[in-house]
């Protein structure tokens, strides 16, 4: 007699295993259609709520689902889905993927789209056009951009009795500085030489008249002298007990370290705003110039899945998240630089204590951060080989010969 | 998976009986049994059979992006033979086992053995144990990982009243395999413990009585009764606890940062197998990895079956 509620009960379960499979048409047929939006940041998610908010004044029929995965797995699971054809309708796509992605035919052109409705292209820097412009056609809508800036404690300079970093600053200036702000005893650093590309070795290598990858896109610049000079300076600060160690940085981000007023000086991205702006310590600053100024530019930017379901709600979306609408939403919280022309200074006005101009003068001597079809795999034989420089396990000259090795491997694949 | 160990013990009377009742059986009796076990055996066929045979394919192919493959015979077996990273990261998971299983599997019976007496307050030591393993591996690494933290961290902080400079635990290439099997053993021994505790429950009391009667002590009860008659259940445990340290790597993945200095001293074949398939975008040599590590498991534990003769007692 027991045998009736395990059956149904089983018979449950199996059903509830076959329609997990198949729910994937259940727009209904009021012309509501609900799209997906891909992207990793989560500090960006009350902006992005405001945004999708506004969308839905004008489009009330198109629901928004956000889908955050956290950076480090983001492409990941972008590469299984776009092999399973379950892409988010919408989503963040870098420069360093765009090839990739536009190439394998797994985004859609926007070209087209954009001509028949007279969308036009111009309200972006060129420069981020550009990035996410494959063989002709373009394939995002630009979101935003970022520099590198020389974030700083004013607490520790003060105590220290130095004046605040400012565009006079070179090389020198900033190991000179980075020494007299070092605090042992306090357990104070007065530098963080990160091991990160953006804002890290690239900006070094180009203020050192260096180059990452070659113009014909056939070999990597890791091996010239200019390179090695940058790396061994910019490893410096760790041999010489003025930042912390790889590994302490591996152990706590640097980023925190550096919040808790453990470490003076660090480069880093505006997208540290949103952490660092309730700390009336911190500020910016101009990065210092080696031979000449410079730092990578790199922006997101909207992209649209090849098979989404629902073209045209996601196309709409896509533009309005183009928009300067949703770029003064983006600026006026301070989430990040709106790539939207003229929208960056209402960017700068949102958190008036700190010097935000920085970056958007970085602009100006900015290098676009190199973009091949095979940049995510360069970026992994970076790490996997740099870290052995900053933990002083490996010379910098073998390095990058191991380096050079990889990375021309990986550009010479089709 | 705990009714296991009592299934060994009785196996050689079951099947008689299970013989003899067959013939008395229903066919429409198998229909229903059929029926409820079609679920989990649809699920086993696609989600774990199905899966296997694709990665076996797979590991004679070379991928492209967005699923592009082509067939590349034998090359990513040949491109094993010279792959020191390989070699390392079995060398990695082999200390890691070899650390790993034989004292989770003594902790853990010390442990049962001691909450099968009758101790005040035993439910909440054995609920106090067995907590790591209702949660989250994650979770774990975390907690470890702040208590490692070479400057924050709680252990170097009590290493440090007594003047003691704690090492970096999770980012010296030296230590840090060892800070990770310390973290897999304790949060494994809930799980053997219970099954341990199950094993020892089963062994009849007379034994220890007839022991007691003729005045054998402790020591002599604990390695003449207990420990043969808990035989099976340490084979048992022994196996499963061996195949999961072949596996290792959530630990491994949420403890060891992505560009830590500990990195290469720590990978098992398992995070190998994830940084060709998922970071490198190279899934038929991944898939080659774990072909390779299939078979290196199947011939460990069929060693083990036929060691088992040896030293396990059924009765």
């Amino acid at each position: 007699m027991k045998k009736w509620p395990l059956m149904v009960l089983t018979a449950i379960l199996g059903l509830m295993v076959i329609a997990g499979c198949s729910n994937e048409d259940a727009a209904s047929g009021d012309g509501d259609v609900e799209i997906t939006y891909g992207f990793w940041d989560k500090k960006q998610v009350s902006a992005i709520d405001e945004v999708i908010k506004a969308f839905n004044e004008k489009y009330p029929n198109i629901k928004v689902k956000k889908e955050i995965t956290p950076y480090g797995q983001y492409f990941q699971k972008l590469e299984t889905a776009a092999t399973g054809e379950a892409l988010p309708d919408v989503m963040w796509m870098n420069g360093a993927h765009v090839q990739q992605y536009a190439e394998g035919k797994v985004i859609l052109p926007l070209t087209d789209l954009a001509k028949k409705e007279n969308y036009s292209l111009d309200n972006y820097p060129e420069s981020l056009i550009d990035l996410y412009t494959v063989k002709g056609d373009i394939y995002g809508i630009p979101k935003d951009f970022d520099t590198t800036g020389l974030w700083y404690n004013k607490k520790i300079f003060d105590e220290a009795g130095v004046p605040y970093p400012d565009d006079t600053w070179d090389w020198n200036k900033l190991k000179e500085n980075a020494e007299k702000l070092t605090d042992n005893k306090k357990g104070i650093w007065g530098y963080a030489a990160l091991m990160g590309n953006q804002g890290g070795y690239y900006d070094f290598i180009w203020q050192n008249g260096g180059y990452i990858i070659s113009d014909d896109e056939k070999s990597v610049g890791f091996d010239q002298p200019e390179a090695i000079e940058a790396l061994h300076y910019n490893t410096s600060f760790i041999k010489e007990g003025l930042s912390p160690t790889q590994a302490q940085m591996t152990e706590t981000a640097a980023s925190e370290l550096f919040s808790s007023g453990k470490v003076a000086m660090m480069f880093d991205g505006p997208w540290m705003l949103q952490e660092y702006k309730d700390n009336p310590d911190i500020n910016v600053a101009v990065v210092p110039k080696g031979k000449q100024r410079a730092v990578a530019i790199h922006g997101l930017a909207n992209v649209i899945a090849a098979n989404t379901k629902h073209k045209d709600a996601a196309w709409k979306f896509a533009q309005f998240l183009g928009s300067k609408k949703a770029a003064e939403i983006f600026a006026k919280t301070g989430t990040v630089i709106p790539a939207y022309n003229g929208t960056q200074e209402a960017w700068v006005q949102a958190v008036p204590s700190i010097n935000l101009q920085a970056f958007i003068d970085g602009a100006d001597y900015s290098v676009p951060l190199p973009s091949v079809k095979n940049t995510g795999e360069i970026w992994q034989y970076e790490t996997d080989v740099l870290k052995k420089v900053w933990s002083e396990e490996v010379s910098v000259e073998d390095a990058v010969k191991e380096l050079t090795n990889k990375a021309n491997g990986a550009l010479s694949k089709k | 998976m705990q009714e296991h160990p009592l299934q060994v013990e009785v196996k050689a009377n079951t099947k008689l009986k299970v013989t003899n009742l067959t013939k008395t059986r229903k066919s429409s009796d198998f229909f229903w049994a059929y029926l409820m076990i079609a679920p989990t055996m649809l699920g086993l066929f696609i989600f774990y059979l199905w899966p296997i045979f694709q990665n076996f394919y797979f590991s004679f192919t070379e991928w492209g992006a967005f699923g592009q493959y082509e067939w590349t015979g034998l090359d990513n077996y040949k491109r094993m033979l010279e792959d020191t990273n390989l070699i390392k990261s079995f060398k990695n998971t082999a200390i890691y086992i070899i650390l790993t299983v034989p004292f989770g599997i003594f902790l853990s019976i010390l442990i049962a053995v001691l909450l099968n007496q009758n101790i005040k307050g035993k439910s909440i030591y054995r609920t106090l144990y067995f907590l790591p393993v209702i949660t989250m591996p994650a979770a774990i690494a975390m907690v470890w990982k702040w208590l490692y933290n070479s400057d924050y961290g709680l252990l170097n902080y009590l290493l440090s009243l007594f003047g003691i400079k704690g090492p970096q635990w999770v980012s010296d290439p030296k230590i840090a395999l060892y800070s990770i099997i310390v973290v897999a053993i304790w949060s494994g021994i809930g799980y053997n413990m219970i099954i341990f505790l199950s094993g020892l429950q089963g062994i009849p009391k007379s034994y220890y009585e007839a022991a007691e009667m003729d005045g054998a002590g402790p020591f002599r009860v604990f390695f003449n009764i207990t420990l043969p008659l808990l035989s099976p259940v340490i084979f048992f445990v022994s196996i499963t606890s061996l195949i999961g340290a072949f596996q290792v790597f959530d630990l491994i993945f949420m403890m060891i940062g992505k560009s830590s200095t500990a990195l290469e001293s720590t990978q098992s074949v398992v995070y190998l197998f994830y940084q060709h398939a998922f970071v490198l975008n190279d899934k038929g040599y991944a898939a080659a990895i774990a072909v390779l590590l299939l078979i290196v498991i199947l011939i460990i534990t069929a060693v083990q079956m036929v060691l088992q003769k040896k030293w396990v007692h059924y009765d």
